[in-house]
């Protein structure tokens, strides 16, 4: 018997999306809801109605998958292609290769942190329309790690300093740095999380990132780094989007939930600046083809562009947050400062290090005009002699480290770049060291959180820098060289210096061999 | 404040000099060399007479420094953790009263870097 076809109904978009989001949410009826939704509360911040939230997107998961595969599709032939074609002898200089380095070790994990972190906050805010944006920008997250490690594995065929990028992320000190700000948000409760991640980071930051890393590979002829960058990009204004909502949102529910923002904004803030002197110094010392110094990216993407933001923001009562005083009086230091730190202690790196040119350092005079010539110059003239002289300067010693942002102590005071900044405090009868006021009020804040930090230097020590297979009672045992078989840095190829490493030996060999004929 | 959390949060601090074989650590930077990036860390027995110290662990740390070799140590200016200190080299860290995670940091006057630079 035939079956009458039954006319399909269509559904408007607005409809659609009631129905994809708001419409698989149900009211409990047989637990306590706050039983269900047991984080969203305990940070004190207060929600009065869930359902004031206003989805800036309206994406409902059809569409995602649809529009998501189409990106991807397009984005595995380019990086096919470039596997193919030796796309990795067409960057501009083999120094390249290390930003590319620094990139699959410090930021692609995160994004894996950050698919986790979306994902354990899309279960746990009760509002339906939140938490299906939440889990979307998991998805996203997800994509972006694995993207991003297949577009450098690329590059992990022919060089050194990436195949142990896990590890490397979660035991090498210098990373160490990125992994525990991460670590730091993903264990705030949910609105923490959120105002760390999707707001200050991905809102206030996000720029300060991208620029360098894509636009950097887009001058330095990468292509499959700045595909992927592209790809991503439309996801990171779904998740600026999102990071801003979430704070208006917060700002607009109840008075009180203000002071408790605006205290994550500074936090975040501090806590995102310094994460991003790697990026800093990534912009005006690793990129051969420069796109911009890190002043002058401050200054188009923080002051002009955020300032706006703040400025917008004043009408809830947040004000710019205090530290960037600070940030401010390091900007024509930060990136120097970090050079001269890598350049030193090159010995635990898994990227290889150079000291500026002559006309590296015209350029970095010209853009710090301030700073440069006076401070860092003679440093790098010093040790280009050194260098000159066979006897190239290099510290073995273990670096004293923040116990917040837990990078090496190397930032000056604020109003003096000839003396190193310290900052000293006691908790319950031990003492802890920062690097700056700002990392000391974060302590303060939450002592019982940052005296569990844990410092790489300190980890030697305690003897967890050793391979379980490693006797440390034998005779011939050597601490030094048993934490670089513990971090699994081979020493002399993936660490040390650039120009005779066998990463640029190889590049050089092979770009001649494929530009020419003999 | 205390830290806000689901559960009780009680853990111990990770860096007690319990955790640490039997040393302590001792931090020193040396003021005006800003060839050194950043002060260093050692774990030093607290029997370890100053001397030992500064003949040990603090010249192989700074020793590459061509003022270093010039140094007079009954000239040096010391801090600890931002404080006047003034060591006794002939006793130990500890006879010294130096305790987990002091913060140390010389000055030595005369030397102020490669060209008087604070290199
Ligand atoms: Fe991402
Ligand atoms: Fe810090």
């Amino acid at each position: 018997m035939d079956m009458p076809a039954k006319p399909k109904k269509k559904l408007g978009l607005k409809e659609r999306y009631a129905v994809m989001t708001r419409g698989l949410g149900w009211e409990p009826s047989y637990q306590d809801i706050d039983d269900i939704f047991s984080m969203d509360s305990f940070e004190g911040i207060k929600i009065h109605d869930w359902d004031a939230w206003e989805d800036p997107f309206r994406l409902t998961m059809d569409s995602y998958w649809k529009y998501q595969a189409e990106k991807e599709r397009k984005l595995y032939a380019i990086i096919d292609a470039f596997a193919q074609s030796n796309g990795h002898l067409t960057v501009s200089d083999p120094r390249y290769i290390n930003t590319v380095k620094m990139f699959v070790n410090g930021f692609a994990p995160l994004e894996y942190m950050s698919h986790r972190g979306f994902a354990h906050i899309g279960r746990q805010f009760r509002g339906v329309g939140p938490r299906v944006a939440c889990m979307m920008q998991s998805l996203d997250e997800m994509r972006h790690a694995q993207t991003q490690v297949h577009a450098i594995s690329n590059y992990n065929k022919y060089y050194s300093g990436m195949e142990n990028f896990r590890h490397h992320h979660d035991y090498l000190p210098y990373l160490q740095v990125p992994k525990s700000f991460f670590e730091d948000a993903a264990t705030g409760g949910p609105f923490e999380f959120i105002t760390a991640i999707g707001f200050s980071f991905e809102y206030v930051l996000t720029n300060l990132v991208f620029v360098p890393f894509i636009s950097g590979a887009a001058y330095n002829g990468d292509m499959g780094a700045m595909t992927f960058g592209f790809s991503a990009q439309s996801d990171e204004a779904r998740h600026m989007t999102l990071g801003l909502e979430v704070i208006k949102f917060m700002l607009e529910q109840d008075p009180d939930n203000v002071p408790i923002v605006q205290k994550w904004l500074n936090k975040w803030t501090w806590r995102g600046v310094r994460v991003l002197t790697l990026v800093a110094m990534m912009q005006d010392y690793m990129l051969p083809k420069r796109v911009m110094s890190w002043a002058e990216a401050w200054e188009i993407y923080f002051e002009e562009n955020c300032g706006a933001l703040f400025r917008d923001l004043e009408r809830y009562g947040i004000v710019m947050p205090p530290c960037v005083e600070q940030v401010r009086k390091e900007r024509d230091h930060l990136s120097h400062m970090a050079w001269c730190q890598f350049y030193q202690a090159r010995g635990t790196s898994n990227f290889h290090v150079w000291l500026p040119s002559e006309e590296d350092m015209d350029w970095l005079s010209q853009k710090y005009p301030d700073t440069f010539d006076q401070y860092y110059r003679p440093r790098f003239e010093e040790w280009r002699r050194m260098e000159e002289a066979g006897t190239p300067f290099e510290t073995t010693g273990i670096n004293m480290q923040c116990q917040v942002c837990q990078i090496p102590m190397f930032f000056t005071e604020p109003g003096d770049p000839t003396r190193l900044a310290q900052h000293h405090c006691h908790h319950e009868g031990e003492q802890y060291h920062f690097c700056s006021q700002w990392c000391q009020e974060i302590f303060e804040d939450e002592p019982e959180k940052y005296i569990q930090s844990a410092i790489a230097g300190h980890d030697v020590f305690k003897g967890k820098a050793i391979r379980p297979e490693a006797d440390p009672t034998a005779e011939d045992f050597n601490p030094a060289a048993e934490a670089l078989a513990f971090w699994k840095l081979e020493n002399g190829r993936d660490n040390g210096l650039h120009y005779g490493s066998q990463d640029e030996r190889n590049f050089s060999m092979w770009r001649g061999l494929a530009s020419s004929n003999s | 404040m205390p830290v806000n959390a689901v559960a009780d949060y009680d853990f111990p601090a990770n860096d007690r000099e319990e955790n640490f074989h039997g040393a302590r650590v001792i931090y020193a930077g040396w003021d005006k060399h800003l060839m050194f990036s950043s002060p260093y860390a050692w774990p030093l027995p607290p029997d370890l007479p100053f001397a030992h110290f500064l003949a040990g662990p603090l010249a192989e740390a700074f020793g590459q420094h061509p003022d270093f070799a010039k140094i007079d140590w009954s000239q040096a200016i010391w801090t600890k953790n931002g404080e006047a200190f003034s060591p006794d080299l002939d006793k130990t860290i500890a006879e010294n009263g130096l305790i987990h995670k002091d913060s140390l940091r010389f000055e030595t006057p005369g030397l102020d870097g490669i060209g008087g630079q604070f290199i």
